[in-house]
């Protein structure tokens, strides 16, 4: 779609719409946005991919909706029409999941429903969805919702792994692996994701100084 | 359908079940506003006032789609009350109090978008609560919200004159910090029951 209006120029700058996302601004390490639903449903990997990739799935279709509608909305009831839209969706996956897998939505429970709230979609909405056309919205979703998934995937595995002793399910360890139970409880999601942060801080510290 | 007492359903959700260190929910502003005690207390009161009221329209509102069978608008309707409730809040604020409407800035509008307020009025739909039941649990979610933002503030205060490695300034410490609060709160399991 992006290719309709597009020069050589803005196709750099086009996979560098997707690309921000995974890295540079990726919105959990980086812009730390959407932290309750990161650190509520990473207590194992699967969890974590199911809702990086609901997430994902409404950050897409809002963007697409509200970069559509940028130009029909007042200014004044912007949020409020950004909010309706996003809950739309979100209602639309909480059935959809409920259908695919019953187990899936009873682990995640609630936080299905709280993707509504969480702050990542509406900003982006906010930001970029509603300033640029539908090519690039989707490119920023798509960006953004993938980093998502990524940065939420890590915290999930490390701690499954740790907390656990298995990845999937799968048992990684033998018979007499302790595990660290400390890790699925909450106070490993914030251990996690500190640590996590430490390591990206620490890697930027030295891009910069070098 | 609910034998717990009252009492019980309070403690539970302020201190065993604590909104922001045990399920995880209004991590932003807990995060965002939690550098200064003065706001932080502020942000609490605002907090909780708005998840009084929510909650208690979200009681009606349930009732209202169980009975034209709409379940599927319960989510759609939920936070057009919330969002209308802060708007409510951030006008009165901003006529009572100009000094307190520029302290809490974005985070005020942001209220809307703080997943502990949605959390009480899904979790006591979800749980069944009657209308009392559910005044009393938006009370003890808003109480343990104000109880971990204002420790944390208070901890984040003593911490600015901490020497601490470079790369671990900012969220990172706080999140440390939030986890061993975690661990101390889960000092409180059992109490409710």
């Amino acid at each position: 779609m992006s290719n309709n209006d597009s020069t050589s120029k803005q196709k750099v700058t086009s996979t560098d719409e997707f690309i921000k996302g995974l890295w540079r601004d990726n919105p959990v390490f980086v812009q730390v946005l959407g932290m309750c639903p990161v650190l509520a449903v990473s207590n194992t990997a699967e969890n974590a991919l199911a809702m990086g990739l609901a997430t994902a799935f409404v950050l897409l279709m809002s963007n697409i909706l509200v970069s559509l509608l940028r130009n029909f909305v007042p200014k004044q009831v912007r949020i409020a029409s950004y909010i309706l839209i996003i809950a739309t969706f979100v209602t639309v996956t909480d059935y959809a999941i409920q259908a695919i897998s019953v187990e899936l939505h009873k682990s995640l429970g609630a936080f299905i429903s709280l993707i509504v709230v969480n702050c990542l979609i509406l900003s982006r909405a906010e930001a970029f969805a509603s300033k640029n056309t539908i090519g690039r919205s989707i490119l920023d979703a798509l960006g953004m919702g993938f980093g998502f998934t990524l940065a939420l995937f890590c915290l999930g595995a490390v701690r499954e792994i740790l907390g656990n002793g298995s990845i999937f399910n799968i048992p990684l360890f033998s018979e007499g692996y302790q595990s660290w139970i400390v890790m699925i409880l909450p106070a490993g999601g914030f251990f996690t994701l500190a640590l996590w942060l430490l390591i990206i801080n620490a890697l930027q510290t030295r891009k910069v100084k070098s | 359908m609910n034998t717990e007492s009252l009492g019980s359903i309070f403690l539970n959700a302020a201190l065993v079940n604590n909104f922001v260190l045990a399920y995880f929910l209004g991590i932003c502003p807990f995060l965002g506003v939690s550098g200064k005690m003065e706001t932080a207390t502020k942000m609490g009161g605002a907090v909780m006032f708005v998840m009084l009221i929510s909650s208690m329209s979200a009681y009606g509102i349930h009732a209202f789609l169980v009975s034209i069978d709409a379940p599927f608008l319960q989510l759609i309707s939920y936070i057009v009350v919330i969002a209308s409730t802060v708007q409510l809040v951030e006008m009165f604020i901003k006529k009572i109090s100009p000094a307190l409407f520029k302290s809490l800035g974005i985070f005020l509008p942001l209220i809307t978008t703080n997943c502990a307020i949605l959390g009480v009025a899904l979790f006591q739909t979800s749980k069944g609560y009657g209308f009392l039941e559910s005044v009393v649990y938006s009370l003890g979610a808003g109480a343990g919200f104000m109880l971990a933002l204002v420790l944390i503030a208070g901890i984040r205060e003593q911490m600015n004159f901490a020497d601490v490695p470079n790369i671990s300034k900012g969220t990172a410490l706080t999140l440390f910090i939030a986890g061993i609060l975690s661990l101390c709160f889960m000092g409180f399991a059992g109490l409710g029951a």
